[in-house]
């Protein structure tokens, strides 16, 4: 357990099934962000069967709402959202291609048994590190439902972005195994 | 002797003060998170918390938002009878020292209609709490509360039989229960007796009490100190990956209540307890 990853999006399913829960990751690339409101649009487009506004296939969705960004700054503060408020529509995204979900919080067992199923993992970022984790943002542009605000879809350009491996693609869970060695009840 | 606050004034202080909570995290929690590296057992929990005080360092020094959860705007007034308010409504003054604050500090803006969802753009209406109290000034806390944390707090009116044991169960399972999500080390704070609504804000304004500070009546203060003991033995840890520091403190708070009832409020606080006052 606890080693440090470097990876680079998009990933496929042979860098995802390398994890194990508690790996420490350092991801680059693009991460694309949505939260509860992305997330009900994206999925009423898949049930009626329409082409999403961006790709998924291998590329990381990071659940975050940022503050508005400062003059001269690509983004405001960008910590996780919690996740469990996605599990309804995570699985259907995972069975799409999607390969990887950054957030903060327990997730359903559906969505890691999709995890499991079609080699997905998700991470954990550290909630309320929104200063911290907005400097290994380099670049963020958005790309759907600018009406949104702060939960449109935007493209993250990252450098090194800090993450933890929370349920790998084996259907483990940091949070419970990590209950279980520290719990003294 | 009647004295004058004007509208302006009030405005003004809330607006520092939206700014002022979401930048800059108290010495309380900062002192918190160094005794809690030191409590810590697990390697991860450890580096949660350095990630923790580096973020606050960065949130200080570069002027940016502690957490991009900037919280609902809840308010406590404390207005002294002597206070005459000029110039305008004091809700208004609250809000609209809110909307300056929210738009002016970049700070993300979360209020939404329940149903519909749409975000009323500038984080009003405030959450606001307003007292009566002797004297001839006006004291202003503001706490802005996150919704992760906040949606993991629970009110329960439990029966009177189970008494203090019944409460303290009802508290530990919450934080159990609520796992992750409240983004921990939490601070918890209980309110128990008045009415429904009454042990929710007892609850609320328990939360805003300094870290490490117990509550003045010894039987209160120990039954604080064996529910953060029980709590940090849960095993969550900092953000959930397993630790023995789940929780920073333990405030409780209790009134009188119906001979019917035992009201139980849990109002779970995220690590960036952030709140900031100011007497006018």
């Amino acid at each position: 357990m606890s080693k440090q990853i470097r990876l680079t999006t998009p990933l496929s399913s042979e860098d995802v099934e390398k994890l194990n829960i508690g790996d420490k990751v350092l991801l680059n690339g693009v991460l694309l962000t949505g939260r509860d409101a992305a997330h009900k649009r994206l999925s009423e487009l898949i049930e009626e069967g329409k082409e999403l506004p961006v790709d998924i296939k291998g590329q990381v969705i990071y659940f975050v709402g940022p503050t508005p960004a400062k003059p001269g700054k690509p983004i405001g503060s960008a910590g996780p959202t919690t996740s469990y408020r996605m599990d309804p529509y995570s699985p259907k995204l995972i069975e799409l291609g999607l390969k990887g979900m950054i957030g903060k919080g327990n997730r359903s067992q559906v969505v890691i048994d999709a995890m499991k199923r079609f080699k997905a993992v998700y991470f954990g970022a550290t909630g309320g590190a929104g200063a911290l984790i907005a400097k290994r943002v380099k670049k963020a542009e958005i790309v759907a439902y600018a009406d949104l605000g702060p939960e449109a879809i935007r493209i993250l350009e990252v450098e090194d972005f800090p993450v933890t491996v929370v349920n790998d693609t084996k259907g483990n869970d940091l949070y419970q195994e990590g209950i279980k060695r520290y719990a003294k009840v | 002797m009647i004295r004058e606050i004007s509208n302006k004034e009030i405005i003004k202080v809330v607006r520092d003060l939206c700014i002022d909570a979401n930048y800059n995290l108290g010495d309380d929690v900062l002192r918190a998170f160094d005794r809690a590296i030191e409590a810590e057992e697990s390697a991860t929990g450890r580096e949660v918390l350095n990630e923790l005080i580096e973020n606050a360092r960065i949130a200080r020094e570069e002027k940016a938002p502690i957490c991009q959860d900037c919280g609902l705007a809840v308010v406590f007034i404390e207005v002294g009878q002597d206070v005459h308010i000029t110039g305008g409504d004091l809700k208004e003054a609250v809000n609209e020292g809110v909307r300056q604050g929210y738009k002016d500090g970049y700070l993300r803006k979360s209020a939404c209609h329940p149903f519909t969802r749409k975000n009323t753009g500038d984080n009003t209406p405030a959450i606001i709490h307003i007292q009566i109290v002797p004297g001839d000034r006006m004291k202003i806390v503001f706490a802005p509360k996150g919704g992760g944390a906040e949606n993991m707090s629970r009110v329960n009116m439990l029966t009177p039989a189970v008494g203090i044991e019944g409460v303290k169960d009802f508290v530990a399972n919450r934080v159990k229960e609520s796992g992750s999500n409240p983004c921990p080390p939490t601070v918890i704070g209980i309110g128990v007796g008045g009415t429904f609504e009454r042990s929710a804000i007892l609850a609320k304004k328990a939360i805003l009490r300094e870290i490490g500070n117990r509550n003045p009546d010894p039987e209160l203060a120990k039954i604080e100190e064996e529910i953060l003991t029980r709590i940090n033995r849960l095993g969550i840890g900092p953000m959930g990956y397993g630790g023995n520091i789940t929780s920073l403190d333990v405030f409780l708070e209790i009134e009188p209540c119906h001979i019917a009832s035992l009201p139980v409020a849990v109002n779970i606080q995220c690590h960036a307890a952030r709140h900031k006052e100011a007497v006018i």
